[in-house]
C-alpha cells in the first residue's frame, strides 16, 4: 500500500514534468495524502475486509486468548482486537491506528502448525509493532517522502527559469549536479522509507524477544513460516508489507526494495541476543 | 549583542523548562510503576481466589488429607495479608510459601486417578496455570518499569530533582529461588 501511494506521487511528479503542469503532481500528492489518511485511520478495517479476516471468538480460541493476554501483561499494552485468516500458509499481522484501536490477525496454519512457544513468539512481535507505534511512523514516512517529491518539483521549475534567464560562467556545474539531485530525492526518499520500515521489523523482533524472553520462539516460527512453501491466497501486494513474514513465495525482490528485512538475517540477529 | 540581563534570563527559563520536563518524566514513570502494580495484584487477587475451589474439589476425593489442606488454607489466608498490607518482600515470601503448599496439594492430587480425571479439578488446575504466566508477564513489566525510574531517579542530572520533590525508589517484586519461578504443574 505504502509503495502504491508513493508510486502515485512519482507518476505524478513525471506527468507534471512531462506535461509542465505543477497541478498534476499536487492532485497525486494530494490524493495520496488523503489516501494514507484514510488508510491510517481506518487500517483496522480496511486491511481485516482485505485478508478476509474473522474476528476470533474466546470460546473457540481460549489458548490463543491466554497467550495474547499474557503477552499484553508484559508489554502493558491492553487486549487488541483478535482475528483469524482462514490460510493454510502461518503468517499474521498486526495493525489499527494506536494502542486502542490495535487489531491483531493470526492465520489458522499459525495455530495448527506451529507450537505454543513460537506462537508467543509472532505475538509478541505483532504487539511490539503496536507498542513502538509503527504505523503511524509509516504513515508520516510516507508523507514527507510526498513532500520531498514538492520540494525537488519546485525546484526543477525555479532552476529552469533562472538558467534561461541568466548565464552565468561556471555555473553550469552546479546547476546539472543541482537538478539531478532533485531528480534523484524523491527516489533515495523512497528508499529510506524503505530502510525505516526494514529496521522497525528489526526493532519489532528485538522488542517482541525481550517480552517473551525467549527469541528462540520466534527464530523457530520465523524458520517454520519462510519453510511454507505456498503462498497466501488472501495477500495481495497491497497487504504483503503488513506480514511478519512476506506472504508471497517465490519472487526474490531486490533487498534494496523490499519493506522486511530477510529472513535468515533477522533469525541470526534473535540467535545472537543475549537477554 | 545580548545583554547580560537578557542572557540571565534566559537560562532561567531554559532552567524552568528542565526542571518542568525533569518532573513531568518522574511523575509518569512513578504513575507507570504504579499501574503495573495494580496488574499484578489482579493477578494474585485472581490466584488466591481460585484456591478455595481447588482444595474443595481435591477435598471431594481425598478428604482424609487434611493436613496438606490446612498448610494451603493457611498459606492462603497469609499470601492475603501479605497483599493487603502491600509490603513486596512480605508478598514475594508469602506467594513462594503458597506455591510450595499448592506444590504439594497437586502431589497429593497425583495419587487419586478419579481426581486426576475430574472436569472440574483440570479447569481449576488450568486456570491456576494460566494466572501463575500472568503473574510472572505482570511482575516482569513492573520491575521494568520499576527499574526505569529507579535509574531515572539515581542518575546525574535527575536526581536533583527527584530528591527535591522527594521521588522515592521503588522495590523490584523478586520470587527468591529459581525453582520457585514455575508453575506448579501435574504430569499425567
Amino acid at each position: 500500500m505504502t509503495s502504491f501511494l508513493i508510486f502515485i506521487i512519482f507518476l505524478g511528479w513525471i506527468f507534471s514534468q512531462v506535461f509542465d503542469s505543477p497541478l498534476i503532481l499536487y492532485i497525486a500528492v494530494f490524493l495520496a495524502f488523503f489516501q494514507s489518511f484514510i488508510s491510517y485511520w481506518y487500517s483496522d478495517k480496511i486491511v481485516l475486509a482485505m485478508t478476509r479476516a474473522k474476528e476470533a471468538k474466546r470460546e473457540e480460541n481460549p489458548e490463543l486468548y491466554r497467550i495474547v493476554e499474557n503477552l499484553c501483561i508484559g508489554a502493558g499494552l491492553s487486549l487488541p482486537k483478535i482475528y483469524i485468516i482462514e490460510e493454510d500458509q502461518p503468517n499474521a499481522f498486526a495493525t489499527g491506528r494506536d494502542k486502542n484501536h490495535a487489531v491483531i490477525a493470526v492465520t489458522r496454519g499459525l495455530l495448527e502448525r506451529l507450537e505454543r512457544a513460537e506462537i508467543e513468539g509472532v505475538i509478541a512481535h505483532e504487539l511490539a509493532h503496536i507498542g513502538n507505534k509503527d504505523m503511524l511512523l509509516q504513515t508520516i514516512t510516507v508523507t514527507l517522502v510526498g513532500f520531498v517529491a514538492i520540494l525537488s518539483d519546485w525546484f526543477l521549475r525555479i532552476s529552469r527559469f533562472s538558467y534561461k534567464r541568466e548565464r552565468e560562467e561556471g555555473s553550469e556545474i552546479l546547476f546539472i549536479f543541482a537538478i539531478l539531485a532533485s531528480i534523484l530525492a524523491p527516489i533515495a526518499a523512497q528508499l529510506i522509507h524503505l530502510a525505516i520500515s526494514r529496521k522497525r521489523e528489526f526493532l519489532a523482533d528485538a522488542t517482541g524477544a525481550l517480552i517473551t524472553r525467549y527469541p528462540e520462539g520466534l527464530a523457530r516460527a520465523l524458520e517454520k513460516i519462510a519453510s511454507y512453501p505456498y503462498s497466501m491466497k488472501f495477500a495481495s501486494n497491497a497487504t504483503a508489507h503488513l506480514f511478519i513474514v512476506n506472504p508471497f513465495r517465490g519472487s526474490k525482490i531486490a533487498n534494496l526494495f523490499s519493506t522486511h528485512p530477510p529472513i535468515e538475517e533477522r533469525i541470526k540477529a534473535l540467535r545472537e541476543m543475549n537477554l | 549583542m545580548l545583554s547580560p540581563v537578557t542572557i540571565i534570563l534566559i537560562l532561567f527559563v531554559s532552567l524552568f523548562i528542565w526542571v518542568v520536563f525533569a518532573y513531568d518524566r518522574l511523575v509518569a514513570l512513578r504513575n507507570r510503576a504504579k499501574e503495573a502494580f495494580a496488574d499484578i495484584d489482579v493477578q494474585l487477587k485472581r490466584r488466591h481466589d481460585l484456591i478455595p475451589n481447588l482444595v474443595e474439589t481435591v477435598k471431594g476425593y481425598a478428604a482424609h488429607e487434611k493436613e496438606v489442606f490446612e498448610k494451603v488454607t493457611e498459606a492462603r489466608t497469609k499470601a492475603m495479608g501479605a497483599r493487603e498490607s502491600g509490603n513486596l518482600k512480605k508478598m514475594a515470601e508469602a506467594e513462594n510459601y503458597l506455591a510450595q503448599t499448592l506444590k504439594t496439594l497437586f502431589a497429593v492430587a497425583e495419587r487419586y486417578p478419579d481426581l486426576k480425571a475430574s472436569q472440574n479439578f483440570l479447569e481449576l488446575q488450568k486456570e491456576l496455570t494460566d494466572t501463575e504466566d500472568k503473574i510472572m508477564y505482570a511482575r516482569r513489566f513492573y520491575n521494568a518499569n520499576v527499574r526505569d525510574l529507579n535509574i531515572a531517579i539515581e542518575s546525574f542530572p535527575t536526581n536533583i530533582i527527584a530528591s527535591i520533590f522527594g521521588f522515592k525508589k521503588m522495590d523490584l517484586f523478586e520470587i527468591p529461588a529459581p525453582e520457585e519461578r514455575e508453575a506448579p504443574k501435574v504430569k499425567f
